[in-house]
C-alpha cells in the first residue's frame, strides 16, 4: 500500500523536484522553503537558498517563520546588505529560480499582492509587493506556489503587482525584462506549466485522486490544457520521510 | 532614550525606524507614543508591528514603505484599519518595492537626484505612486525605472555594540542601516551594549555607521524586542504570532499600547515586566566566529 500524503506534502515535493539541478533558489517562507530543503537533500544537492533579507547560502537549524530568522543567518555562506542582495545577486543576475505567491493570479502569471478591490478605496490591504516586483522581473526563472482556489485564480487582476508574462506572446520581451518569468505553477489539486508561444498557463498534470471538472471549476477563465494531460507523480517514501522527520519537525503541514 | 527623543524627534518629521526583521528598535517607538508626537511621516521597508502600534496610537500621518505585513504571520490590523477605516486617524500611503525602497535610501545616502533599477516595468505601482518614473539611458535607447532619494529628517537605528562617540559594529542582518544612517538629516544609534573605541578599532570591518553621521547614542538592552538581535536574544515569534489576535480589534489594540506602553516608564521596566521566562524562552546558543588577524604594522 502506498502511504497518504497531505495536499501541502504534494505541494511541497513537486515544487522540489521542479528544482532538479538548480544552483540558485530565492526562497520566501512557508512551503517553497520545505521545498527548497528538500531539494537539498534529492534532486539539487548543490541548491543554494537565498533570502531578500540578505542570505546567500542559508543552513537553517529550524522552520524560518519569517525570511528575516535568526536560524537563517547563523552557518550561512554569506550575509550582505539589502542594497547588495537585490544589486548584486538579484539584477546582477545571480537568481536562477525564484518563488512567488499572490493573493490573485491571472492566466498569464501576473501576481497581485497588493490589493482586494481598488487602490485608494481597498476592499482588502495586502501586504503589497515586498520585493516580489523585481523578483518577477530580474530572475531567469520564476515558480508560483498557490492553493488553486478561484477567488485567486482569475479572469482579472484588481492590481498588477509583479508582472509574468504581462499580455502574453513577447509582452516581456517587448519591454525588455531580463528574466523568462514564471514556468510553472504548483497548486494543491494540479501543475500549470506556460505555452511556449502564447505564454498562457496550461494544465499540465493532476494529483492522484483529481478530477478535470474540479480544476475548472476553480479557475476564472477557460483553461487551456496539454494535449498529453498527465497524473503528478505522487511522493516517494523518501520524500515523506524527509519532509517529516527531518524538515517539517513542526508538522506545519501534515 | 526620553533625551535623545525628546531632544531629535519632532512633529511632522520624516522617521526611519530601519532594521530589516532583525534590530528593530521598538524601544525608541514607544518613547516616541509616549511622548506624544504627532503627524509623523512614518518611512520603513517592513513596517511590521512597530509601525502597527504607532499607528494605532495617532502618531502617523503618512507611510512610505514596501512591505505591509506581519512577516509569516498575515495583516496589519492596525495599518488597515487607518487605511480601510481611518481608525484612529486616516494614513496617506506611499507605496515601493523593496529594490525601490533600497534605491531611495541609497540616492539619498549618496546625495543623488535618483536611483535607476530593473523593476516597475509592467507592474501597476507607478500607476499608484507618480514618484516612480522612467528615464532614456545617455548610453543606449534603454528606459529604466527611477526612484527619487529618501533623506529622512530622523533615522534611529538598533544595534548590538557602539562606542559612546557613535561608531556602530553590526551583524546578521545588515538591513539598509549603512545606507538609512548616512541619508538621514539626524542619527540616533540604539545598541544592546556600550563598549570601549578599542573594541571598536579591533575589528573594524564591522563597523557599518561611524561616528561622523551619528548625533546620539542610547544603551537600551533588548530595546528591539519582539524583534532580534543576533547572538543577544531571539526573535519573539510567540509574541508576532499573537499580535495577530491583540491587533484585529481596536480596543484589545489599544488595552496593548495601554498596558505595555503607555503603562510602562521605560524600556527598562517593560523588560522586568515582560519576566524571566520571556528572556529564558528567547535566549540563544552559542556561535562564535573564528578570530581575524588585522596585523600590526608599526
Amino acid at each position: 500500500m502506498e502511504a497518504s500524503y497531505s495536499p501541502s506534502e504534494m505541494m511541497i515535493v513537486t515544487a522540489a523536484r521542479a528544482l532538479a539541478g538548480v544552483r540558485t533558489v530565492f526562497v520566501g517562507v512557508g512551503l517553497p522553503n520545505s521545498a527548497c530543503n528538500l531539494a537539498r537533500r534529492t534532486v539539487a544537492p548543490n541548491l543554494e537558498l537565498i533570502y531578500e533579507s540578505g542570505v546567500y547560502g542559508a543552513r537553517p537549524a529550524r522552520l524560518p517563520l519569517s525570511i528575516g530568522d535568526p536560524t537563517l543567518i547563523s552557518g550561512a555562506t554569506s550575509i550582505c546588505s539589502m542594497t547588495d542582495l537585490f544589486g548584486l545577486y538579484l539584477q546582477g543576475g545571480r537568481v536562477e529560480v525564484a518563488f512567488l505567491g499572490g493573493a490573485q493570479i491571472d492566466r498569464f502569471g501576473n501576481l497581485n499582492t497588493t490589493v482586494i478591490g481598488d487602490w485608494e478605496h481597498p476592499k482588502v490591504r495586502l501586504p503589497g509587493s515586498g520585493g516580489a516586483c523585481e523578483i518577477a522581473i530580474n530572475a531567469q526563472r520564476v515558480f508560483v506556489v498557490m492553493r488553486l482556489k478561484r477567488r485567486a485564480f482569475v479572469d482579472q487582476l484588481h492590481f498588477l503587482t509583479s508582472p509574468g508574462h504581462l499580455g502574453g506572446g513577447g509582452d516581456r520581451e517587448e519591454l525588455k525584462l531580463p528574466g523568462a518569468g514564471p514556468q510553472l505553477v504548483v497548486t494543491d489539486k494540479c501543475v500549470f506549466r506556460f505555452d511556449e508561444t502564447t505564454r498562457e498557463m496550461t494544465l499540465e498534470s493532476l494529483h492522484p485522486g483529481v478530477e478535470l471538472a474540479e480544476i475548472q471549476a476553480e479557475v476564472g477563465w477557460d483553461l487551456k490544457r496539454a494535449s498529453d494531460l498527465r497524473q503528478t507523480e505522487r511522493p516517494s517514501e523518501e520524500e515523506l520521510r524527509l519532509l517529516r522527520e527531518e524538515l517539517d519537525v513542526q508538522e506545519l503541514y501534515r | 532614550m526620553q533625551d535623545a527623543i525628546a531632544a531629535y524627534v519632532r512633529d511632522g518629521d520624516m522617521v526611519a525606524i530601519e532594521g530589516f526583521t532583525a534590530c528593530i528598535c521598538f524601544a525608541a517607538a514607544h518613547e516616541i507614543i509616549r511622548q506624544g508626537r504627532r503627524d509623523l511621516i512614518l518611512c520603513r521597508m517592513t513596517p511590521d508591528l512597530i509601525y502597527d502600534q504607532m499607528i494605532a496610537a495617532g502618531c502617523a500621518r503618512k507611510m512610505v514603505f514596501s512591505y505591509l505585513g506581519n512577516p509569516g504571520v498575515g495583516s496589519l490590523y492596525c495599518v488597515r484599519r487607518a487605511v480601510e477605516e481611518g481608525i484612529p486617524r486616516p494614513i496617506e500611503l506611499e507605496e515601493y518595492s523593496h529594490f525601490g525602497m533600497v534605491g531611495r535610501y541609497t540616492a539619498g545616502a549618496y546625495r543623488l537626484p535618483f536611483f535607476p533599477l530593473r523593476s516597475y516595468k509592467g507592474s501597476d505601482l507607478p500607476r499608484i505612486n507618480p514618484r516612480i518614473q522612467y528615464v532614456e539611458s545617455p548610453y543606449s535607447s534603454e528606459t529604466i525605472a527611477v526612484v527619487p532619494p529618501l533623506n529622512p529628517d530622523v533615522a534611529i537605528l538598533h544595534a548590538p555594540r557602539a562606542d559612546r562617540r557613535g561608531n556602530t559594529h553590526l551583524w546578521g542582518l545588515l538591513g539598509v542601516q549603512k545606507e538609512a544612517a548616512f541619508a538621514a538629516q539626524r542619527v540616533i544609534v540604539v545598541v544592546e551594549e556600550v563598549v570601549g573605541t578599542d573594541v571598536i578599532r579591533s575589528d573594524p570591518n564591522r563597523t557599518v555607521i561611524p561616528d561622523v553621521v551619528v548625533d546620539a547614542v542610547v544603551r537600551e538592552p533588548r530595546g528591539a524586542h519582539p524583534s532580534y538581535v543576533q547572538g543577544y536574544y531571539d526573535r519573539d515569534n510567540a509574541f508576532y504570532l499573537s499580535w495577530y489576535e491583540i491587533s484585529k480589534d481596536r480596543a484589545s489594540a489599544e488595552d496593548w499600547l495601554d498596558e505595555w506602553v503607555h503603562g510602562v516608564a521605560d524600556r527598562a521596566t517593560y523588560v522586568e515586566k515582560m519576566g524571566i521566562e520571556t528572556w529564558d524562552r528567547l535566549r540563544s546558543g552559542d556561535a562564535w566566529s573564528a578570530p581575524v588577524n588585522y596585523g600590526a604594522y608599526d
